[in-house]
């Protein structure tokens, strides 16, 4: 490509950013976002709902330490592209159809092992005197995991979920491959057509989504985290 | 997908064998320039944090930054530049390894105990020698797990790169989603995941070979 | 062996000057060729900033320090430090390298002839005590903290350096192994003849192996003599507390039966029949401990070689002894 056809791109991306019609209709702009972060949180609090629970029970109990550390391990060997893959059959027989539930299935074994094995080593690093402790003052077992472990291992807990939700919002951008809806449409249809703006505006926007929910989940830990222990280190 | 279609048609597979080779090789190709050329710029980069400290952050703000970005919109960005190339792929697929790697070059090195460079430095090694030959040496266990790593996710970025014309084993997977042919899609998904874990596991071989000395008995 | 004398080490008003502190001030002292010097004192007192300097590892401010008369400083310091050996606490073996390949780092820098370098190394293994057969091909974490610190000797003895710097090489294995290695560290030394300079906070050790002991504090050098004379005429309250209350005990340590003023006046049928028979050899600490247990006020000395009767040493003498100083 020429250095002329480098400028016309920014010039026709923000071109295509201030055209009003990409702001109406089912194609919108604000639409396409919503849609994106929509089935993100969705797939984050179904992997949730699913890894913390066996994450702090592993953490708490010391059990299955190998599966647990692993799980981090496959879950990278598996591309995204492949979970998408294996999930369209499988959408397909359960009669969910394209789009939004094929990419879903994807997007849920994505999100587990990072907040699963990020539960686990938080838990498993408290500190075994501060156990002791609480057993000794008369703690029942939930009691320890919900009133010190969990606390304790919240700077990990939270740094796994940070991991998981932008994977996700990278990931759900290829949704648009299964005919499902978010911001990918853009980059898919951009690639289709030749459009370059419209591929380059999508690719922009997912971007900014992806470092902006990185940004806002290391504000929110911040916050969260009991200033008795600052300085959260990422296991992953 | 179709009904009565099965899931897999063996002998659609006996019949692209040539196919799937060439996917195998190509996925090889993209991988192999990708996790070399990461480690050369991550090794370099390495170097200077660990001369000038204070680069440290700016360069693991880039790179996380661009680590960050989603793969697809990485190379979509790439597009209008170097267009649907080997080069637009290898862009943004050696982006993705270099946080990974430059944090375990760095840590691994950073990592080898004090003893040993003060006993190596008052025996007389200079610091290349000592760099070369102790530190080094010392930081390989930590750098071929960073190196696990990026193969491992690059192997699974190849796939996507499919979409601007590459991809490997994802090449198989994108024309299996839009011909509706299972049999397609899931060899490349079960060839993309089998070849990582292949990967994977001469990796950790090399690493064995390469430091003998973290299996012995304490 | 190659090189069987050691150096003679001076230390030449050397002066080392941090951003507020002066860590070293105006240390001058001269170690003989051959000679075990320990240089002790508090923690922050410079010892481990004096020894750094003798390999450059800390460069001094102002002074020379000079090696058979030739200051460090001229030198380049790579070459320099591949002519000292150097022991640390942490001894600081190479973990990826086998313990042979650990004892010939310096004879690799140096170039020698691999078949050199492997029987050099052999050879030292077998004088620090770990037999080359069993130890030689294996890993630093396969060796106990003692067996790592025998090695240690053995990787800073392996070029014959006339100068050996040794950083309290002993401070962290226990008191049973410290001991052992103590004799053994006195043994190689007298069979290589290294001068060296030793760094310890431990009076006790610094007695056992000086020949000369530098006492320092707040960076200045206090006291410099050989243990004996330490222990019977501290220079100041400072080495006298230092050296601690028992020195009298300690300097007996250092005295021998054979030395003492023997009473030969009287005939060894005469001397007390339970009294416990001393060689010339034994210390009159141990003398004086014997006698108590045995509840005796005199003991009869002998040649340690041909058994001779030399005379009686009494409870009396040893009390003298231990009056007479300070």
């Amino acid at each position: 490509m020429d250095p002329g056809g480098r400028v016309n791109i920014f010039v026709d991306t923000f071109a295509w950013f201030t055209d009003p019609a990409h702001y109406t209709g089912s194609n919108a702009v604000q639409v396409r976002v919503f849609e994106h972060l929509e089935l993100s949180a969705l797939a984050v609090l179904i992997a949730a709902a699913i890894a913390l629970p066996i994450g702090l029970y592993l953490g708490h109990t010391g059990r299955l330490a190998f599966i647990a550390l692993n799980v981090a391990n496959v879950g990278r060997a598996l591309p995204s592209l492949a979970l998408l893959a294996f999930a369209l059959p499988i959408a397909f027989s359960l009669g969910l159809g394209l789009g939004f539930w094929p990419t879903l299935i994807s997007l849920i074994p994505l999100a587990l092992p990072p907040i699963m094995t990020n539960a686990y080593v938080g838990i498993r690093g408290v500190d075994r005197d501060v156990i002791e402790a609480a057993r000794g003052m008369g703690l029942s077992e939930p009691g320890i995991l919900r009133t010190v472990e969990a606390p304790l291992a919240l700077p990990l807990i939270l740094s796994g979920l940070r991991t998981a939700s932008v994977n996700v919002v990278a990931t759900a951008t290829l949704g648009a491959l299964v005919a499902g809806g978010g911001l990918g449409r853009y980059i898919v249809d951009g690639l289709a057509l030749q459009e370059y703006d419209r591929l380059f505006a999508g690719a922009l926007l997912v971007a900014t989504l992806a470092i902006l929910v990185e940004v806002a989940f290391g504000r929110f830990e911040a916050r969260a985290v009991s200033p008795g222990l600052r300085s959260p280190a990422d296991a992953l | 997908m179709t009904e009565g279609e099965p899931l897999i048609r063996w002998d659609w597979i006996g019949s692209h064998l040539d196919e799937i080779g060439f996917r195998l090789l190509q996925h090889v190709e993209l991988t192999a320039i990708a996790v070399t050329v990461g480690f050369i710029i991550a090794f370099v980069l390495s170097l200077l944090i660990l001369r000038i400290p204070r680069i440290e952050g700016p360069v693991t703000w880039v790179t996380g930054t661009l680590y960050t970005i989603p793969s697809l919109a990485l190379f979509a960005l790439l597009i209008p530049y170097t267009g649907l190339t080997l080069l637009s792929a290898e862009i943004g697929l050696v982006s993705y390894t270099l946080l990974i790697l430059i944090r375990n070059i760095v840590r691994g090195i950073r990592d080898v105990p004090a003893d040993v460079i003060e006993a190596a430095t008052g025996m007389g090694y200079d610091n290349s020698d000592r760099f070369w030959r102790v530190e080094v040496p010392l930081a390989t266990a930590v750098i071929i797990a960073g190196v696990r790593v990026a193969t491992i996710s690059t192997i699974g970025l190849v796939t996507v790169t499919a979409l601007i014309g590459q991809g490997g084993f994802g090449f198989l997977i994108l024309i299996g989603i839009q011909r509706f042919f299972s049999t397609e899609l899931i060899v490349g998904a079960v060839c993309s995941v089998s070849l990582a874990i292949f990967a994977d596991a001469m990796l950790v071989l090399l690493q064995r070979r390469l430091t003998p000395w973290t299996r012995v008995a304490g | 062996m190659p090189n069987a004398r050691g150096a003679t080490v001076e230390f030449r008003d050397v002066t080392k000057q941090y951003a507020d502190q002066v860590a070293v001030d105006g240390l001058s002292f001269t170690v003989p060729a051959g000679k075990i010097c320990i240089l002790v004192g508090p923690s922050g007192s410079g010892k481990t900033t004096s020894l750094k300097m003798v390999n450059r590892l800390i460069e001094p401010t102002s002074g020379a320090i000079l090696i058979d008369g030739t200051d460090v400083l001229q030198e380049d310091p790579v070459q320099l430090r591949r002519r000292i050996g150097y022991v640390i606490q942490q001894v600081g073996l190479f973990p990826h390298q086998t313990i042979e390949e650990n004892v010939g780092t310096v004879p690799r820098l140096l170039g020698w002839p691999k078949d050199r370098i492997r029987s050099r190394s052999i050879e030292l293994l077998a004088l620090v005590g770990l037999d080359p057969k069993r130890y030689a091909a294996r890993y630093p974490a396969q060796l106990s903290g003692g067996e790592r610190q025998r090695a240690g000797v053995a990787r800073a003895l392996a070029a014959d350096p006339p100068v050996m710097l040794m950083d309290e090489p002993f401070g962290a294995v226990d008191p049973i192994v410290r001991d052992r290695l103590q004799a053994e560290l006195l043994r190689i030394q007298r069979d290589q003849g290294t001068t060296v300079l030793f760094v310890t906070h431990d009076i006790d050790e610094a007695i056992r192996l000086g020949d000369r002991i530098a006492i320092m504090k707040d960076g200045k050098l206090v006291q410099y003599a050989p243990p004996g004379e330490l222990l019977a005429h501290p220079a100041n309250e400072f080495v006298a507390q230092f050296v601690g209350s028992d020195r009298g005990l300690k300097r007996l340590g250092l005295l021998t039966a054979g030395g003492a003023d023997l009473d030969s006046g009287i005939e060894r049928a005469g001397v007390d029949p339970r009294a416990p028979e001393l060689k010339a050899s034994t210390t009159l600490r141990d003398a004086l401990a014997l006698m108590l247990e045995r509840g005796v006020q005199q003991a009869p000395v002998v040649d340690d070689n041909d058994g001779r009767y030399l005379g009686v040493l009494t409870l009396a003498k040893i009390s003298k002894m231990l009056g007479s100083q300070a």
